[in-house]
Order: C-alpha cells, then sequence, then structure tokens
C-alpha cells in the first residue's frame, strides 16, 4: 500500500490521525504567559491517552464499518466515553469444530484477546480479522513514527 | 479493497475443516517479520499463532510508546493546521 491514492486507506487514517492531534493540540494550549514553559507532566499523560485513542480511533474509522475489528474498535471508543468502558463480552462459538490440540486452541483464545471483538467471534472469522487488523495496525504504527520523526529535534 | 463476505456475522453453511481452519493460519505467515525469512522451512500453525499473539501486543505497545513521545512533542511542535505538505510526506514514507 505504497501508492499516494488520497483515497487509500493510509491516506484516510493518516489525514484523520493529523486532524485529531491538531484538535489535541488546540484542547491543551501551552502556557500563555511563557509558551517557554511545557506542559504539566499531568497534562501530558492526559494528552497521551487522548493521542493513543485517536490513533485507535482513526484507523477504525478509515476502515469503516465493513470489518468486524473496526466495528467492535468504534463501539468501544464510543461508549467509553458514555460508560467508562464496560467492553461487551460474548463467549466465540469455538466449538463448532473439533481441534486436535488444545495447545492450539489456547493459542487461538490468546489471539481473541488481542483481537478487536475477537471474544465474539467464530475462529474462522477470528483468523480473517487478525491478518487485517495487523495489516492495518503496521501501518498505523509506521504513519505514528514518522509523525515523531519529522516533529523530533534534530541533534 | 474489498470484502470477499457480504457480512462478517453471517454463520458459515458448513463447518471449516481443521485443514482450512490451518490454510488460514498459514496465511498469516507472510505478514510476520519474525517468520518471514523461515518461510522455505515448515512452520508449525502453533508457531505462527503464537507469533501473531506476540507481534500484535508488540504493535500495541509501540502504539504506546509512540502515543506518549508525541504527546511530549505536540508540546513544542505546534501543529496546527493541516499541512498539504506533511500529509505527503507522511504518506511518501
Amino acid at each position: 500500500m505504497n501508492s499516494p491514492n488520497p483515497n487509500s486507506l493510509k491516506s484516510r487514517f493518516t489525514k484523520g490521525l493529523v486532524k485529531a492531534l491538531i484538535r489535541i493540540n488546540k484542547n491543551h494550549p501551552r502556557s500563555s504567559s511563557s509558551p517557554s514553559i511545557s506542559s504539566s507532566p499531568r497534562e501530558i499523560r492526559r494528552r497521551y491517552h487522548k493521542i493513543k485513542t485517536a490513533a485507535y480511533a482513526s484507523m477504525a474509522c478509515a476502515v469503516g464499518t465493513r470489518r468486524a475489528w473496526s466495528r467492535a474498535l468504534l463501539w468501544k471508543i464510543q461508549n467509553q466515553a458514555c460508560n467508562g468502558g464496560v467492553v461487551r463480552r460474548s463467549i466465540g462459538s469455538s466449538s463448532h469444530y473439533s481441534m486436535k490440540k488444545i495447545v492450539e486452541q489456547n493459542k487461538i483464545n490468546e489471539l481473541r484477546k488481542v483481537v478487536p471483538g475477537g471474544e465474539g467471534m467464530d475462529t474462522w472469522s477470528l483468523l480473517e480479522e487478525t491478518a487485517h487488523y495487523m495489516k492495518c495496525l503496521t501501518t498505523q504504527v509506521k504513519v505514528m513514527s514518522t509523525i515523531v520523526e519529522i516533529y523530533s529535534p534534530t541533534t | 479493497m474489498s470484502s470477499r463476505r457480504s457480512s462478517s456475522s453471517s454463520s458459515r453453511a458448513s463447518k471449516p475443516s481443521d485443514d482450512e481452519i490451518k490454510e488460514l493460519v498459514l496465511k498469516l505467515q507472510p505478514l510476520l517479520p519474525q517468520l518471514h525469512h523461515s518461510r522455505n522451512a515448515p512452520v508449525s500453525a502453533s508457531s505462527i499463532l503464537e507469533e501473531t499473539c506476540s507481534y500484535i501486543k508488540r504493535l500495541h505497545r509501540e502504539v504506546e510508546d509512540l502515543s506518549k513521545r508525541l504527546s511530549q512533542l505536540l508540546d513544542s511542535a505546534g501543529i496546527t493546521d493541516v499541512d498539504e505538505e506533511l500529509i505527503r510526506t507522511l504518506l511518501r514514507h
């Protein structure tokens, strides 16, 4: 996904994230009396939480509702704002087929925990969603790294 | 990017066999950086699943770390406008 296609996932994500960063920056103004004084550690921590949420939200929005994991993430983020992060959990139907090795089943369940919405997915869907989620996460990390690189003071 | 399924909440008509599940797991291997080099050597579905889990967790940690650094950088960076040049630079990487 290296094409500069303006409608690409990477494009949509990048624009969304940058807009969110601008919004966050505006809501956390530096001290107006002295711009050289940096924000308090508490401010920085609060901003970090917002940035992290914005990163995942921007990616989920860029993907839209066509993926179960992005729907789950969007739902979680929207509801975190309302009721403090209650996560809906339903046990995935893992008994549709028989796995010979218990060990592999445990690993599938580990995967459920790290993929948004994984708890409610059957194994087939989980594996498909995982592939797509991994690709998007990689893009997310790449873009965020680049932003950090651009704004890091050159030493 | 078109999804091959119309609805991901639709249940499969037939139960996927162990082999079909295994096929799907094996498809994850090219996406994993650590296992990529050993593409010719047989890699078990089990280790692919394990590697996938740790890779995703690693990516989550990287997002955490990058968010923290961004938070500190925003102090002095002053991203105030959607700079088209910035977007273009970001997309070039």
